[in-house]
């Protein structure tokens, strides 16, 4: 038997076409794509007032009010905190957001339970005009503090107060 | 002068797989980052600025996102709403969406994603709306603060 000793052919791909629409898409992807900064939370649970009673009875948490004042063009002005024992004003300096964090941390460290964080509850009344930055700050002051680098986190229950209720 | 007549032209042929192996490899990087969703997202809003926000922990069952303008449009869906009194409808028609997914009303989130120039009492205009809905997951979104 006669062996076929030719050498076979080098197959060559063309690969322009795939170069072509590779470098389509990626130019595609280059152009779309968005640079988004990383979002956070603040959770907040809001039933309606009206709403039905549970019938599970349980302990209120201990409320704080917390009124944040709008100044001209929405700033904040000053901070009244009231917690049916004392009234205490912050501000109008810039340091009003310390001086509220201050005062959570140090009457959440005078009820003694380390724990109590989770039963106490800051309302805010804000100001209509003030810009929700401002408010923004200020829930931060009482959700919790960055100090070297650790978060410490003060209440979690927060709330905004119905304005429905004052009519 | 003597031209080199001698020599042979020949094609050259570059190796071309690293540089399809790279580029196939920016396009599986991009194909993986790209978000399509950003619908619900409306980039005109500048969200306020916080490092204690707690990042998303996963999609929760049905979410409202309500993107508010510093004029009090609500931009829903990418679809501008100019007074937040209309939006009753709207969440209805949510509440009833989530109801054809099994989820009930309690736990819609509703996402609030105001600019940072909005007044407060828009805001909480907005949240006494859902409220009147029974609506009572409120998410404030912020934008994280990298140190």
């Amino acid at each position: 038997m006669k062996l076929d000793t030719e050498e076979p052919e080098e197959i060559q791909l063309n690969m322009t076409a795939m170069i072509d629409i590779v470098f389509q898409l990626l130019i595609f992807f280059i152009m779309t794509f968005k640079v988004v900064a990383q979002e956070g939370d603040f959770n907040i649970k809001m039933p309606m007032a009206s709403g039905p009673a549970t019938d599970i009875e349980t302990e209120p948490p201990e409320l704080i009010r917390v009124l944040l004042r709008s100044g001209p063009e929405g700033i904040i002005n000053s901070i009244q905190v009231d917690d049916e024992i004392e009234t205490l004003t912050f501000g109008p300096d810039p340091e009003l957001y310390l001086d509220l964090t201050d005062y959570i941390e140090q009457k959440l460290a005078g009820e003694g339970d380390p724990e109590s964080g989770y039963d106490t509850e800051v309302e805010f009344d804000i100001d209509y005009g003030l810009k929700y930055r401002y408010t923004v700050q200020a829930i931060e002051a009482v959700s919790g503090k960055v100090s070297g680098g650790k978060v410490k986190k003060l209440i979690e229950k927060i709330k905004f107060k119905n304005k429905a209720d004052e009519q | 002068m003597k031209l080199n007549k001698t020599k042979s032209s020949k094609i050259l042929e570059g190796d071309l797989t690293p540089m399809i192996d790279m580029t196939f490899q920016l396009i599986a990087f991009f194909m993986l980052l790209i978000n399509f969703s950003e619908v619900d997202r409306a980039e005109e809003i500048t969200l306020p600025v916080s490092e204690l926000a707690i990042p998303p922990d996963g999609r929760p069952d049905y979410q409202v996102i309500l993107n508010l303008e510093p004029g009090g449009n609500v931009i829903f869906e990418g679809q501008r709403i100019p007074r937040i009194d209309v939006m009753k409808p709207i969440l209805n028609q949510e509440i009833r969406n989530a109801d054809r997914e099994n989820v009930d009303k309690s736990n819609i989130a509703v996402i609030i994603r105001s600019h940072e120039d909005t007044p407060t009492g828009l805001v909480q205009k907005l949240i006494s709306k859902c409220q009147e809905a029974e609506l009572e997951n409120f998410v404030l979104r912020v934008q994280e603060k990298i140190n």
